[in-house]
């Protein structure tokens, strides 16, 4: 009757390992045991799948060109923030727009410990990013925990005018500490990374922009495998039921306010391992860069890519990130609208515009994001050749 | 917590059948001028079937939230086992072994039967933030091991079609039995239920019937229920408490309580020729 079987009840309690079950061909939604079932990669299907987007991912750098593969390579550290906004906003329901905040804060601390130490600004010359890009989310995520009780006071939208405020707080912080970012209009050197020896900043026997890429292809993985983790955990659940009813949630002997401290702070640390990395690759930091912009941006990518969604976030990421350059490709196809900066519309307020309608368009259509259209096409080719 | 385990031992020694579970006495709840919960107080013996009725708005729900720490009363003194429970909060309750259902469905309705359920299981679930992030060892095992309790309880409910499915789009019925099942997962030492059997058809009011019977009868949970039904309530019950606009009327069996002068007026206004047994159920 049903799919699920534990082959081997328990024994004893030493003998807590289950015994190995086996895989049935053919059938890859047969399980035999509960650990198949709860695998993060639980078919033959998704297995192969992730193995080949990994493959293909690591493979770009070779058959790509070094300006595709920069914004490529920002997308990839984008995806880091947006899995974190998305644990907090998508996952725990708590929607904040104070994400910008938290990436500076990021990029600030990685900036400051691997900085010069002899140069102008703050420095310490720690330029192993093993060393500061730790460093860079634990600051980000210990600013999270001390702002999380505003979550346990407000929510919805006043929790997010709230996260709001942080932004200008921040970005009064970062333009006035002039010894730290170098202030208004100026900014500073970003994170340089170098790690066992090779910088990865300067060209060598593979350019800057392959290298980055690859240095953050792992990062991302490494992180969307934790995001993973928390989400199907305890803690995953936990968020879940504090979103969708929290008087039940705290009834069912869920600690709110524990847990959207461990929301906030989760995803502060995502937020700031994404800002030590994300300007590397030009390797200039600006603290006009942290603005309502950016949240926004991190807003859209979580709206786009698929709300609760790792993958989704990955994907949301992704098409912000390519975003200019597909606004970039509009006026091949429309020609009234210019590629210069000058005349009017332009693809740079094209861009701009179609954030806002992507945001729209997805809330209309397919509140999943992206994530959804996947899972639609492939309900349908799991289906194929019958509609249901 | 060593206080909990000291009178819990103690109670194990005492003479069982005499310690009542939960202890209710004179509870005053009042919102502004209105008096939600007016001097009610009760106790529920163990393996106890304890019932509440009385008409709409008389107070039944905010007994149950008083129950679980959702509202604070004014005066009154709570006992579950010995502990105090007034003053605590939801989650200590439900770490009390207090497990409830709710009047309208209060499941996450975009989770799956199986996190739900799971979600029931999460004071019992030993791990924290940093094995659920490194997920290998501990947290692995011990959602393994609380899976297995989850199956137990789909099996018992008869949910095992439904254990993956997004509860939200669960037909009522069916939704009403998960959060049942969502209780039951808390291993609960007092089981809540409020009005299990609001809105289903006779076939799903006898499938829930036969669910609480066999919590009884199998798990020996002692169970305070609010119910409308009355049909169900009068073939369930051991014993009645009935409520009117927050003021206790009677406490008695289910034959002592129909026949209360006091019931039949606060339920028909009046006239005692009239059997309230069989005119309720089909209000």
């Amino acid at each position: 009757m049903s799919a699920v079987h534990d082959p081997a009840p328990p024994t004893t309690g030493a003998e807590a390992r289950p015994r190995r079950a086996r895989r049935v061909r053919g059938r890859t939604e047969l399980y035999t045991s509960y650990a198949q079932e709860m695998a993060l990669l639980n078919t033959r299907g998704k297995q192969l799948g992730v193995l080949a987007i990994i493959a293909v991912a690591a493979y770009l750098p070779l058959g790509v060109e070094d300006d595709i593969l920069a914004v490529l390579a920002t997308g990839l550290v984008l995806a880091i923030g947006a899995i974190g906004l998305n644990l907090l906003t998508g996952y725990a329901g708590q929607v904040s727009l104070g994400h910008a905040f938290f990436v500076g804060l990021g990029a600030y601390t990685a900036a400051v410990l691997s900085g010069d130490p002899d140069g102008r600004y703050l420095g310490f010359g720690i330029t192993n990013p093993l060393v500061w890009i730790p460093a860079a989310g634990i600051v980000a995520a210990v600013a999270g925990f001390l702002v999380a009780p505003l979550a346990t006071r407000l929510r919805g939208l006043y929790l997010a005018i709230v996260t709001l405020g942080l932004v200008f707080i921040g970005q009064y912080f970062f333009l006035e500490w002039r010894s730290l970012s170098g202030g208004a209009q100026v900014g500073r050197d970003a994170a340089t990374p170098i790690l066992f020896g090779i910088d990865l900043t300067r060209n060598g026997a593979y350019t800057d922009e392959q290298k980055l890429y690859w240095f953050f292809l792992v990062v991302l993985v490494v992180m969307a495998l934790l995001g993973r983790n928390v989400a199907r955990s305890k803690v995953g659940r936990a968020f879940a039921a504090v979103r969708d009813r929290d008087i039940a949630a705290g009834v069912m002997g869920v600690e709110l306010s524990r847990y959207k401290q461990i929301a906030f702070t989760i995803s502060s640390f995502y937020a700031g391992v994404c800002g030590s990395l994300l300007f590397c690759l030009n390797g200039h930091v600006s603290a006009e860069q942290f603005g309502l912009l950016l949240s926004v941006q991190f807003i859209a990518m979580v709206l786009i890519g698929g709300v609760a969604t790792i993958s989704g976030s990955i994907m949301g990421a992704m098409l912000i990130a390519l975003l200019p350059q597909i606004a970039a490709e509009v006026p091949h196809l429309l020609p009234f609208i210019s590629s210069s900066a000058r005349d009017s519309p332009n693809i740079f307020e094209l861009e701009i515009a179609m954030y806002g309608v992507l945001i729209i368009a997805f809330l209309l259509f397919e509140p999943r994001g992206l994530y959804g259209i996947w899972m639609r096409i492939r309900t349908y080719w799991k289906g194929f050749p019958f509609s249901y | 917590m060593t206080q909990t385990d000291h009178t819990q031992t103690d109670h194990s020694r005492a003479d069982h059948s005499h310690t009542p579970v939960l202890t209710f006495e004179d509870v005053h709840l009042a919102f502004g001028q209105v008096k939600a919960v007016n001097g009610v107080g009760f106790h529920v013996d163990p393996d106890e079937l304890f019932a509440i009725i009385g008409p709409n708005g008389a107070g039944k729900t905010s007994i149950f939230n008083v129950l679980s720490g959702v509202y604070r009363p004014q005066q009154g003194r709570v006992q579950l086992h010995g502990t105090d429970l007034l003053g605590l909060k939801p989650p200590a309750i439900a770490r009390l072994g207090m497990a409830r259902t709710f009047q309208n469905i209060e499941l996450f309705a975009n989770l799956t039967v199986l996190d739900n359920l799971m979600l029931g299981r999460h004071q019992h679930i030993g791990y924290g933030v940093w094995s659920a992030l490194a997920w290998v060892g501990r947290a692995r095992r011990e959602e393994l091991r609380h899976r297995r309790v989850v199956e137990d309880i789909i099996d018992f409910l008869e949910l095992e079609q439904w254990r993956r499915m997004p509860v939200g789009l669960l037909p009522y019925g069916v939704q009403k039995r998960v959060e049942l099942g969502r209780a039951l997962a808390m291993d609960p030492k007092l089981l809540l239920l409020d009005e299990p059997v609001a809105g289903m058809n006779l076939e799903e009011t006898e499938d829930m019937a036969r669910f609480i019977l066999d919590i009884r009868e199998d798990l020996h949970v002692p169970i305070i229920m609010v119910e409308h039904d009355m049909g169900l309530v009068m073939d369930l019950a051991d014993r009645i408490l009935v409520v009117d606009f927050g003021t206790p009327i009677t406490t008695g069996t289910p034959g002592e309580v129909q026949q209360h002068p006091d019931v039949i007026h606060a339920y028909l206004g009046g006239d005692l020729d009239t059997a309230p047994a069989d005119a309720e159920v089909t209000a």
